[in-house]
């Protein structure tokens, strides 16, 4: 058999398992797919090629002598490139990096999709330094939106939210700190999920905002999502805020029924700030899961503006030795954000902080008595490439700023996401499934059951 | 005439041992603008003396 484009990594995996496709064939089929596609897409940096047809003839060498393969064997995937990659230097979207040494190591978590048996093909596209809700990138071009190409494919993992939105590579991973996979999975119109913090290593990726910063995959399907999570489950003594719980697979819960979980509509903050395409969204996932309760999540707006008083000036100490000393290498709108945060008042930060913990306390009193809280993802679907302003109920309203205005209120305090996509006409956009810490298998479960009803999935790319 | 922020841009930039260039500053300015505005939303939320930061973050 060949491998079709959108085929699910839990087919690939099946058939390569099974011996009707080899991972060598399933690879070449997705090199091709990217060296077809890519020059509109731009969503690929680096194509490992050769190292992915070592990978794949390895696996396929392993099937014959009959020894037992991972559950992702010859699935092949692709990482956003903050993710260190042996061989390549760690770009993080930036021009400056590209003069560091070349990694000696992979990332933790391509570790352990290469020993599930995925096959990496390439490092993606992203927003400088993860500093963006876009996509665009000054020194490498936007990566595009596969079901319209004159659209941002969102960011900052933009490049990831393009190579499995336009079906290249059935999995990516990328980083989210304020957004940044629940985002491009929603103009994309793909499944991401941003697992509680701590849950997957971080070890070997370029930092943006340390108490922020988490990893996780998209696909086109929750099953897909769900693989990918579980091989990259378990403590990492290499990065210092990484879980010592022990690896709690999803798959074997995940046809679980849902009919026992309490279910509520993120209200207030969630509710304001949205065109009609993501209300008609949200109303969809809500209706097919029976849920009418409108829960007010207090303080949100303050919550949002706590994350971002946090990230410029985490962001802009991370960044400070760089801004001093390369400043016109940076994209002048990352530099000039950058150097504000450097500049604001430290018991600012501070009072952002101790407000985390207010606010984190007021969650958890909410997961007492719900399991799971419906939001927007994006409050509109994927605006044009260098669009500026949107227009809200006759208010001119600046894109970048509003993109993440309503994931930035629920990564601020390290909360599970699945985001699901809803495919409207024209454009495809996103629904966050929100859980308590550490239950990704619920908004896992929750997920997969839209899925099954039909109410979420991944449509065809059709821009290209 | 100099706007509000530019004395306290110049000597954050000479305490910081970094260099604001003057075509980087109305860029600058605007951006601590919006910076300040939601940092003083933060501020305005009375919070209990007792309340630790969350600088190390615990989910």
């Amino acid at each position: 058999m060949t491998a079709k484009p959108e085929m699910k990594a839990a087919d690939i995996a099946k058939a390569v398992a099974g011996g009707q496709l080899s991972a060598l064939a399933a690879t070449e089929a997705a090199l091709a797919r990217i060296k077809q596609h890519d020059t509109v897409l731009n969503a690929f940096t680096d194509v490992t090629a050769e190292r992915a047809r070592a990978k794949a003839r390895a696996i396929d060498a392993d099937i014959a002598a009959g020894k037992k393969v991972g559950p992702l064997a010859g699935v092949p995937f692709a990482v956003k490139n903050l993710f260190d990659v042996a061989g390549l230097s760690t770009r993080a979207g930036s021009k400056i990096n590209r003069d560091l040494a070349p990694a000696k190591r992979d990332a933790t978590l391509i570790e352990r999709m290469e020993a599930a048996g995925a096959v990496l093909v390439g490092a993606l596209n992203m927003g400088e330094y993860a500093y963006d809700f876009t996509g665009e990138n000054i020194h490498d071009g936007p990566s595009r939106n596969p079901h319209d190409t004159t659209r941002m494919s969102g960011g900052s993992s933009g490049g990831s939210g393009s190579a499995v939105g336009g079906a290249l590579v059935p999995i990516a991973l990328g980083s989210d700190t304020n957004g940044s996979i629940r985002v491009p999975s929603s103009f994309c119109g793909i499944f991401g999920l941003k697992p509680t913090y701590g849950r997957l290593s971080r070890a070997r990726s370029f930092p943006f905002v340390a108490s922020l910063d988490h990893l996780g995959p998209f696909a086109r399907s929750v099953t897909d999502l769900a693989l990918a999570y579980d091989a990259m489950q378990g403590p990492d003594a290499d990065d210092g805020a990484c879980t010592t719980r022990g690896v709690e697979a999803v798959m074997p819960k995940l046809g679980e029924s849902i009919s026992d979980l309490r279910i509520a509509i993120a209200g207030g903050h969630f509710q304001k700030n949205v065109f009609p395409e993501a209300v008609e969204a949200v109303s969809r996932v809500a209706k097919a899961l029976s849920a009418t309760q409108v829960v007010d999540v207090p303080e949100a707006s303050r919550a949002r503006a706590a994350a971002y008083v946090i990230t410029t000036t985490e962001g802009a100490s991370l960044h400070l030795d760089r801004l001093r000393k390369r400043p016109n290498d940076f994209d002048p709108a990352v530099r000039d954000r950058l150097i504000a945060g450097a500049m604001v008042p430290a018991p600012m930060v501070d009072r952002a902080q101790k407000f985390r913990r207010w606010y984190r306390a007021q969650l958890a009193e909410i997961f007492r008595s719900v399991d799971v809280l419906i939001a927007p993802a994006t409050p509109c679907t994927a605006p044009k490439l260098g669009q500026v302003n949107f227009n809200l109920d006759g208010v001119e309203l600046p894109v970048r700023a509003n993109i993440g205005i309503h994931t930035q209120p629920i990564s601020f305090i390290g909360l599970p996401v699945v985001a699901v996509p809803v495919p409207l006409e024209p454009l495809p956009i996103g629904v966050q499934i929100i859980a308590a810490p550490w239950r990704e298998d619920i908004a896992l479960r929750v997920a997969y059951a839209l899925e099954q009803m039909g109410v979420v999935s991944a449509p065809a790319p059709r821009g290209f | 005439m100099a706007e509000p922020l530019d004395d306290y841009i110049d000597a954050v930039s000479k305490a910081l041992a970094l260099p604001v260039e003057e075509a980087f500053r109305p860029a600058v300015r605007a951006n601590l603008e919006v910076s300040l505005r939601l940092a003083r939303l933060v501020d305005e939320f009375a919070l209990p003396d007792e309340t630790e930061p969350a600088p190390i973050f615990t989910a």
